[in-house]
């Protein structure tokens, strides 16, 4: 088998299996959706932090303001109407145009629209910031977003706010938004995987091993954090718009949770190997399933568990599971000399 | 907002009750910050778990205290407990990530950190803890200021270990060792200094000044499991602010930080001020990055 | 396979297969002879202290019931159970575990979790999938409001929390022949679903009386210090003062107060019982107003349990603490389920909710009887004033065991 066979072949029986998942167990969908949301958003987080060396802790900032803006243009603008019952989502009005899921479409559109604004317009603040500075402020700015979402009472401050349930039978949103959830991942890792083969993906992996001489050599390096920046925003603004809205209920902790999501996204990037394609994608699901593998038979004692973990995985798997494998098997890699093992971060582990 | 400002108009006391409270509630930061200047500029790490030896550092005092003993007497058993502590997981955990990449142990000190906090609240259960110290007030200006007497406690043991820190880093032979590692370990290691003792002995020492603050914040407020974030950032931030170097300016940094809290918390309402602490902490490190990229260009 | 191998991008099938064997296969887990009830209850995080009281609350229901002999439906004997997960004090995590409850677990009846904002995510999932939600620990008004068949609060809604401390201070300035209207107020409330709803019930009859609210401060849920609130308090001398933040506000504002020798002639909280401020803070504590669901000296009888005193008995037995209100009420929940079983006589779903919408029982917790919209009307609320160390019963005036003293000596004098 060559490589592009066996890829193809790789590629379309995972694409089978996801595909057919929701009816093989339905009953999992809910978690097999957030297993595509926890891919997405370690491939997100590693497009700044693995890839371009720009470690954030703030990127849940953008999968918060999906979430509310989604469910406030629900609100708002397409339940807004007199007599229509949230509880069941079901409309009274008879047009066609004011339904959930034109709701949910324009909610994204502009969930997007503001989630790169925000993005941009933080970026050029503080993407200037270098190593473990850029991480705390990015971290600043998470928690200050989640505090000023509570205080403030359009979107229902501390109280949170209910967004209009999914119309149709029970367990469908779940199937919905599994599908979504599935798009979107595999849409992302595919952008993604375009853009580490071109131009780009060159000059943030220049960022990332030298941004001085990069400057020196040409590249606007401000130009593309940002824009590596407004990238992760899109997905991850999308990703939190459709939450939202599988949540069905929305205060600042499910749209802003920094020390859970937040910190996970860069745990699941690492555990998996950061700078590489596959690594988060790996990284995520092993992360989500020992995760809920936890949940089921420790009760009470999960997060006891995560946090031994947590400390296991950065301290003997520094490298990631692409990392370790690579540093293992060296020739395996070396026949195949392809993105991930020019990208995996070898500078890691070395002594200052 | 107005009429909160209006307020301290009208009433120009109650900015010396502010300040006084938030002077104090400040030393509390101080002791958090003082270590977490001391493992950053030495071991070059960010120790997330700063806020979850100040929580233990409290339930040692809890538990010292429902047995019986007087709370102010376990002030320096909670700093003991919490040296050994500290010690054990610079042994199994810390040491490892010690020479890594700082991203790296920023993340294992926040495994160690959930972890900690996890198990206080398997163990201890999640309530809310008090410990009485017996200490009354203080009635300032007709009473129109009043200023617990814990707080003032907590602010002398600020002062007093701040100062005690910055002898011993200056005069005895280990704080010399301590600085030789700060300034190059490499070097430092060369010229036969025990790095791996050195780096022990501070990140015990930084637990064992968390755990003192713990101790002081069960008599002055209360402790529960999920205490410590809130000690971390702030830290974090006071020396990111002040620098490593130097402990006075730490302790100022604390202060202030302490005081614009407390105000920002009367003029804009309690709901924004961590919001406003927050983005306070954004707004200064971008700042500095302007300051430092002026640098930058006559360096050119 | 060992070529397979060279390419590390089979592990993710291989993780793909980890994640199948980590979801397991689903059981439904309806009857037989027992019955399964699903619970998300808070374990860990920030309400972890009320989790385990409404754990320990359906567990002694469980144990009771199970010990008289089982529920009798249908001419048959069932004995109960109730599965729990953490919740971890997040709605997003209660959500998702509603989920897993329902469609793995194949769990046909819900209990509440604890908080209203847990509540609010499960309730959704609840009425989406038709399965009978009945709650002691979810008390915020919106609940009522969103038109939800299928939850049931066997509670008073948190508006209702310090209402009752308005009145009575409004009350006692009549008394004194002072004008209600005079009164000046000061609030500071946690920013969570629970507490903003507490703060609209004061708000509502503050209004009504005429009063003025000199201070609104929101706390942030990271609440560690009340410094800024309290110097307010103190220049602008309001002559009720109420806090609300659960177990952590409730030990923080009797704290402070002492502290800050704050003067204030009133001050009315919510959870000090859980907090057992009484007992930790002993002298500070004194005076307070605190405002709960039941008391254990209330005159209540059931034939599960017997009186409220003899329910807060046998949980002291088997928890080693006084049971606080959230344990009477997850104990209460699950009370109206049995009744309603044996009203229905079949595991009908559809059965089941008409029963449990008809509901008219006394419990040792109090009447239950739900409104249209789902929440017990019949149970009034207590407010206690903490006195020599006790808590006692000082409001409504039928059931009080005490007389109010107001106002709160200044601290020279105590």
């Amino acid at each position: 088998m060559t490589n592009t066979t066996r890829n193809l072949l790789l590629y379309t029986l995972i694409c089978l299996i996801s595909l057919l998942a929701p009816h093989l167990a339905p009953a999992f969908r809910v978690q097999m959706a957030l297993l595509w949301m926890m891919i997405l958003f370690a491939l997100t987080w590693d497009l700044g932090g693995g890839q371009m060396g720009y470690n954030s802790f703030g990127n849940i900032v953008f999968f918060g303001i999906g979430c509310y803006v989604a469910a406030v243009v629900q609100r708002d603008l397409f339940f807004a109407v007199e007599g229509q019952s949230q509880a069941t989502g079901d409309l009274a009005t008879s047009s066609p145009l004011f339904n959930y899921f034109n709701g949910l479409a324009v909610g994204l559109a502009l969930a997007v629209i503001i989630a790169v604004a925000v993005a941009a317009g933080l970026g050029s603040g503080i993407l200037g910031l270098r190593g473990q500075y850029f991480a705390i402020c990015t971290l600043g700015v998470g928690i200050a977003a989640g505090e000023i979402a509570s205080g403030w009472g359009y979107i229902g401050a501390g109280s949170g706010m209910v967004a209009p349930i999914f119309p149709g039978g029970p367990g469908q949103n779940a199937t919905f938004f599994y599908y979504f959830f599935f798009a979107l991942a595999v849409t992302c890792f595919f952008t993604l995987k375009r853009l580490y083969a071109s131009r780009f993906g060159l000059a943030i992996n220049a960022i990332r091993d030298d941004e001085d001489k990069a400057e020196a050599m040409g590249i606007h390096t401000t130009r593309y954090k940002t824009i590596a920046w407004c990238i992760s925003a899109v997905f991850l603004a999308l990703a939190g718009g459709a939450f939202g809205h599988l949540n069905n209920f929305i205060d600042r902790e499910v749209a802003f949770p920094g020390i859970t999501f937040g910190v996970w996204m860069v745990l699941m990037a690492i555990l998996g190997g950061k700078g590489t394609l596959w690594g988060p994608v790996i990284g995520a699901t092993i992360f989500h399933a020992t995760q809920e593998l936890f949940w089921t038979y420790l009760l009470g004692w999960q997060r006891v568990a995560l946090g031994l973990l947590i400390v296991v995985i950065v301290v003997f798997f520094p490298l990631g599971i692409m990392g370790w494998l690579r540093s293992r098997w060296p020739e395996r890699f070396g026949e195949t000399v392809d993105l991930e093992a020019r990208a995996a971060p070898i500078s890691l582990g070395e002594t200052r | 907002m107005v009429d909160n400002l209006l307020l301290l108009f009208n009433a120009p006391i109650l900015s010396a009750q502010l300040l006084v409270d938030g002077i104090l509630i400040g030393a509390i930061f101080a002791l958090a910050a003082y270590g977490m200047a001391l493992v950053w500029g030495v071991m070059d790490i960010i120790n997330i778990a700063q806020g979850e030896f100040v929580m233990l550092g409290g339930y040692v005092t809890f538990f010292l205290a429902a047995a019986g003993v007087h709370p102010l007497y376990t002030v320096p058993v909670a700093a003991a407990a919490l040296y050994l502590l500290g010690w054990a997981l610079y042994r199994t955990v810390v040491f490892r990530v010690v020479d890594k990449d700082m991203f790296i142990s920023i993340l294992a000190t926040f495994g160690i950190s959930i972890f900690l906090q996890q198990l206080a609240n398997q163990l201890f259960q999640a309530d809310v803890r008090t410990a009485e110290s017996g200490l009354g007030s203080f009635f300032l200006a007709d009473g129109l200021i009043v200023v617990s007497q814990i707080k003032v406690v907590s602010f002398i043991c600020a002062l007093i270990l701040g100062a005690t820190l910055f002898l011993f880093l200056k005069r005895s032979r280990l704080g010399q060792a301590i600085r030789a590692t700060a300034q190059n370990a490499r070097a430092a290691r060369i010229m036969g200094v025990n790095t791996d003792r050195v780096f022990s002995t501070t990140f015990a020492l930084n637990a064992a000044i968390c755990g003192a603050a713990g101790s002081l914040v069960v008599m002055t407020w209360l402790v529960h499991p999920y205490l410590g974030l809130a000690y971390t950032l702030r830290a974090f931030m006071i020396v990111t602010v002040a620098g490593l170097g130097n402990m006075a300016s730490v302790l100022l940094a604390s202060l202030g930080l302490g005081a614009v809290e407390n105000f920002a918390g009367f003029l804009l309402g309690t709901e924004y001020q961590a919001a406003f602490v927050f983005s306070l902490l954004v707004a200064i490190l971008v700042w500095r990055n302007a300051l430092l990229s002026r640098q930058r260009k006559y360096l050119k | 396979m060992v070529k397979m191998l060279k390419n590390p991008r089979w592990a993710v099938l291989g993780a793909v297969a980890l994640v199948l064997a980590a979801v397991g296969p689903a059981s439904p887990k309806v009857e037989g002879d027992t019955i399964i009830f699903g619970a998300a209850v808070s374990l860990t995080g920030k309400y972890s202290t009320n989790g385990k009281n409404t754990q320990d609350g359906y567990e002694l229901g469980v144990k009771r019931i199970n010990e008289m002999g089982g529920v009798r439906v249908g001419g048959k004997y069932y004995r109960i159970k109730v599965l729990y997960y953490d919740d971890e004090s997040t709605p997003a995590r209660g959500a998702q575990l509603a989920e897993r409850l329902i469609n793995q677990d194949g769990v046909k009846f819900m209990l509440g979790p604890y908080s209203s904002g847990v509540t609010k995510a499960i309730a959704p999932v609840t009425e989406k999938y038709k399965i009978p939600h009945v709650e002691g620990n979810g008390a915020a008004r919106e609940l009522f409001t969103q038109g939800y068949k299928y939850l049931f609060a066997v509670l008073s809604t948190s508006d209702y929390y310090l209402r009752d401390a308005v009145n009575l201070a409004a009350e006692v300035a009549k008394q004194q022949g002072r004008d209600p209207k005079s009164l000046k107020i000061a609030m500071a409330f946690e920013n969570d679903p629970f507490s903003l709803d507490v703060r609209d019930g004061v708000v509502e009859d503050a209004k009504r009386w005429g009063m003025q609210i000199v201070i609104d401060d929101k706390l942030p849920t990271e609440i560690n210090d009340m410094a800024a609130t309290l110097t307010k308090v103190k220049a602008l001398k309001p002559d009720i003062l109420v806090v609300s933040g659960h177990a952590r506000g409730a030990t923080l504002a009797v704290r402070q107060v002492s502290d800050m020798k704050i003067e204030v002639p009133m001050l009315a909280v919510t959870h000090c019982d859980a907090a057992r401020v009484a007992e930790t803070l002993s002298k500070a504590a004194e005076y307070t107003l605190c405002a709960a669901q039941w008391d254990r000296s209330l005159n209540y009888k059931d034939k599960w349990f017997g009186t409220a005193e003899e329910y807060a008995k046998r949980f002291e037995k088997e928890f080693n603490y006084a049971p606080p209100y959230q344990a009477a009420e997850s104990t209460a929940a699950l009370l109206v389920y049995i009744d309603a079983f044996e009203r229905a006589g079949s595991f009908d779903i559809e059965k089941v909710r008409e029963a449990i919408a008809k509901t008219d029982v006394m419990t040792f917790y109090g009447p239950v009887k739900f409104d249209a919209t789902g929440k017990n009307t019949a149970k009034p609320m207590v407010l206690y004033q903490i006195q020599n160390g006790d808590y006692k019963v000082v409001a409504p005036t039928k059931v009080a065991e005490g007389k109010l003293i107001h106002p709160i000596p200044p601290w020279s004098k105590r």
